[in-house]
């Protein structure tokens, strides 16, 4: 048991388990079943051994494709997130339990039923990262069909959270049932809701999306934001950029947590951790990945190419009708990366995988378990992150090495708990109590 | 194992619904003794339209907690998304390993409507009809990754064979899904799928799709008469009639101890209720009951559905289950694994695999 210094802050810590892109080195002999319950099971219960806020599961709606087939080079396929959280509620005990759920092809009255379900069956530790899509290409497995308007993404999360929140506020929490109605741009529904208020009140939110909007939407409505930018001087801007925002909204620092995704190395000393995170890299980026890489990038056929030889000279080609790289988003500014790509390869002499490697993807922390934990301990102090949500490249044992030998170097001085000292996942990541609306 | 004549195994379920509650306890209790009798498998029914947890995520909560017994949840089939119900039940099968089923059923009322807000109350025989498509497009989209795509192929560098994974592009009255299913098929290949043939509008859902037929059946000749038909038409639709197992599903009020069932019972028989067929008596007479129907050969087995939740589980497992076991009729333990393998359910072909792929394919 650490002493806590006093006024310390502590960091929050989350595993997060993509499965599907190519974060996640399935060729590795250690790597196991990215579908079976043992692995869930193994990865919940080392990250609750490593006294975690939560475990947060992706969400898979259309498988993707690219040149009109299904993308073959990474993990394809996954369970669905909430089933799986409903199971592992029953081997762990505290940790909070998120599912991905998208708010373009769910309905609000559904998802509130499940989510509040979760919270019941797991003591109050249930959390829903809202994530929303507009691709024709998802709409193509769901009653709506079709695509929605870019534009409409966000204004239909926050009324789809709005009117999930309503679900939950519905019952008092002497357990009567009141009727609900809301009727907005989006959603005109009413009656009652089937699921009596949950331990939780209402289950965290999480929020990802870097986006104006996105930012906004978190700081109005999210308990957590689940971030993406690497540096210590773009977490600075990014949190301090999205704290600020929280006041206009009656809010207080506190209340929202930013959590950037990151990943890490680790070894015995830091060259043998910056070895280790290049052969990794190596596993990620194989030479068929640095070709479709590319051609993510420049939008067309490059099969020709040789990994092993220089970029393209020419420019990429505009935005192809259906987009090539379908279930993905393509680069806002293709021309402008490839740019970069370029004048990285010309400045350090570098084949085109050597460039993808390079220019994508690099691991966040890299080194020995001490620099790695003074990293992370530097960007919470310094206000860049409330914590971290860690993406681990192996499954199902990729966090077992962080949990054992940086988890204990963060608690030695102060900056994670030694023990849960709530139930739930409010508890853990220092949220007050919902204030009833009903 | 099964003959034509219905005198097949015994096979028994037990529902563990209970009322407005939402803690896992004493889910997970009511499964575990239903799986200390060797139960086939338990039911949790699901709807929009009162109180009570998502049924297929309790289940999911109890699957850790158990090691063999069936997992069947209610998932609606008219508000909800086809590619998202076929995903939870693949997951459920996967977590269970292979015990999930899937009791299907329909969503009438206008009050549920509106809760969603997207569509009207519809009658139900198009609302089964519907519940139809959805129980065609599950499979197709559990088929739609055959059993040997993961390949790990790292001298390729492929994790999938794309070859064997399938576009289901299925176009219904109602709704369409390109697929595939982001779920890899399930253990089971098909969770097993459920249907309530009671009324006429269900019964051609259940002829076509169901691998089991529940029959809320007042008398033998009724139960009896339902089945035939069912058989009948399943044949008819091509399908091997073997390939259902109709169960008989009475509400059991045992809370008379061992009193003989009660005279009114017209030799013991359930009688109509308000909540479907009850059947209030003993549970050794309920035994008699159970026996008397399968050793005719009118139905396959019993879903029974405690009227008192606690109290007549725990009654028939103890008192029924055992007397039926010790007269050599029900199991005493579980020779199998899945479900399939407790209702002698074979898994399916899948329709996709194989040298020849059909653009359709019936499933």
């Amino acid at each position: 048991m650490t002493v806590r210094a006093p006024g310390r802050r502590q960091m929050h810590l989350a595993a997060y388990v993509p499965g599907v892109d190519s974060t996640t080195v399935w060729a590795d002999p250690r790597a196991g079943s990215q579908i079976g319950f043992a692995s869930f099971e193994r990865l919940a219960r080392t990250a609750e051994r490593g006294l975690f806020d939560f475990f947060l599961l992706a969400e898979g709606l259309r498988l993707r494709e690219h040149r009109g087939r299904i993308h073959d080079l990474d993990v394809v396929g996954r369970p669905e997130s909430i089933t799986v959280l409903n199971a592992l509620a029953a081997v762990t005990e505290r940790i909070g339990l998120a599912a991905t759920a998208d708010a373009t092809f769910n309905e609000p009255y559904e998802l509130a039923r499940r989510f509040a379900t979760l919270d019941h069956l797991s003591g109050g530790r249930a959390a829903w990262h809202v994530v929303t899509s507009s691709d024709a290409l998802t709409g193509e497995n769901f009653r709506r069909g079709g695509f929605l308007d870019p534009a409409e993404r966000y204004p239909r999360a926050a009324e789809f959270l709005d009117a999930a929140r309503e679900l939950w506020d519905s019952w008092t929490s002497d357990g009567v049932s009141r009727p609900f109605s809301h009727r907005g741009q989006h959603f005109d529904i009413a009656g009652e809701f089937g699921v009596a208020r949950s331990p939780q009140g209402q289950p965290v939110v999480i929020q990802a999306g870097d986006s104006e909007e996105g930012r906004e939407f978190a700081a109005s409505a999210a308990d957590a934001v689940f971030a993406r930018y690497g540096g210590l001087e773009a977490g600075r801007a990014f949190y301090a950029d999205v704290k600020g925002r929280l006041a206009k909204y009656g809010r207080a620092p506190g209340d929202l947590k930013i959590m950037p995704g990151v990943t890490f190395v680790l070894g015995d000393t830091d060259a043998e951790a910056r070895e280790k995170a290049a052969e990794i890299r190596r596993q990620q980026v194989s030479p068929r990945h640095a070709i479709l890489a590319l051609e993510r990038i420049w939008g067309t056929d490059l099969s020709s190419y040789d990994p092993d030889g220089p970029l393209p000279d020419f420019d990429p080609v505009p935005v192809s009708k259906p987009a090539l790289a379908q279930g993905r988003v393509r680069s806002a500014d293709p021309v402008r990366v490839a740019e970069r790509w370029r004048a990285l390869s010309r400045a350090k002499g570098l084949s085109i995988r050597q460039t993808v490697i390079e220019a994508s993807g690099r691991h966040s922390f890299v080194g020995t378990p001490r620099s790695v934990a003074d990293a992370l301990d530097t960007f919470v102090r310094e206000e860049a992150a409330d914590g971290f949500v860690l993406g681990p490249d192996l499954t199902p044992g990729g966090l077992a090495e962080f949990v054992d030998l940086v988890v204990p170097l963060l608690q030695e001085r102060g900056a994670f708990r030694t023990e849960y000292t709530g139930a739930t996942l409010r508890s853990h990541l220092g949220l007050g109590e919902p204030v009833w609306t009903g | 194992m099964t003959s034509t004549h219905g005198r097949g195994l015994l096979h028994l379920a037990a529902a563990v619904d209970q009322q407005g509650l939402f803690d896992a306890d004493s889910y997970v209790e009511s499964a575990r003794l239903a799986e200390r009798g060797g139960l086939d498998f338990v039911t949790l029914g699901d709807s929009f339209a009162r109180p009570g947890p998502d049924a297929l995520g309790v289940l999911a909560r109890v699957a850790p907690a158990t090691a063999r017994i069936g997992l069947v949840p209610t998932v609606t089939t008219t508000h909800t998304e086809p590619f998202q119900v076929q995903a939870a039940v693949a997951t459920l099968d996967w977590v269970s390993g292979g015990r999930a089923g899937w009791q299907l059923d329909v969503s009438a009322t206008e009050a549920e409507a509106r809760l969603f807000g997207r569509r009207r109350a519809e009658p139900g025989d198009a609302l089964w009809r519907e519940a139809g498509e959805v129980a065609h497009v599950a499979a197709r989209l559990w088929d739609s990754w055959e059993d040997d795509a993961e390949i790990r192929d790292a001298a390729t560098g492929r994790f999938v064979d794309r070859d064997k994974l399938h576009h289901v592009d299925f176009q219904g009255t109602e709704f369409s899904v390109k697929g595939p299913s982001t779920v890899p098929r399930p253990p089971q290949g098909h969770p097993v799928r459920v249907v309530d043939a009671t009324e006429g509008q269900a019964r051609e859902t259940a002829a076509r799709y169901a691998d089991v037929a529940l029959v809320r059946a007042v008398s033998a000749a009724q139960a009896g008469a339902v089945r035939d038909e069912l058989r009948v038409a399943a044949k008819d639709l091509g399908r091997d009639p073997d390939g259902l197992r109709v169960l008989a599903s009475l509400v059991v009020d045992l809370g008379g101890g061992e009193h003989a069932a009660e005279p009114g019972h017209g030799g013991g028989g359930p009688r109509p209720s308000v909540h479907g067929p009850l059947y209030r008596g003993g549970p050794v007479d309920l035994a008699e009951l159970i026996a008397a129907w399968h050793t005719s050969g009118i139905v396959d087995g019993f879903h029974l559905v405690p009227a008192e939740p606690r109290r007549d589980l725990e009654r028939l497992v103890n008192g029924t289950v055992a007397l039926l076991q010790h007269r050599s009729l029900f199991r005493t333990f579980y020779p199998g694994r899945t479900l399939r393998e407790h209702l002698g359910l074979a898994r399916p072909a899948n329709q996709y695999a194989g040298p020849v792929v059909a653009a359709g394919g019936a499933s």
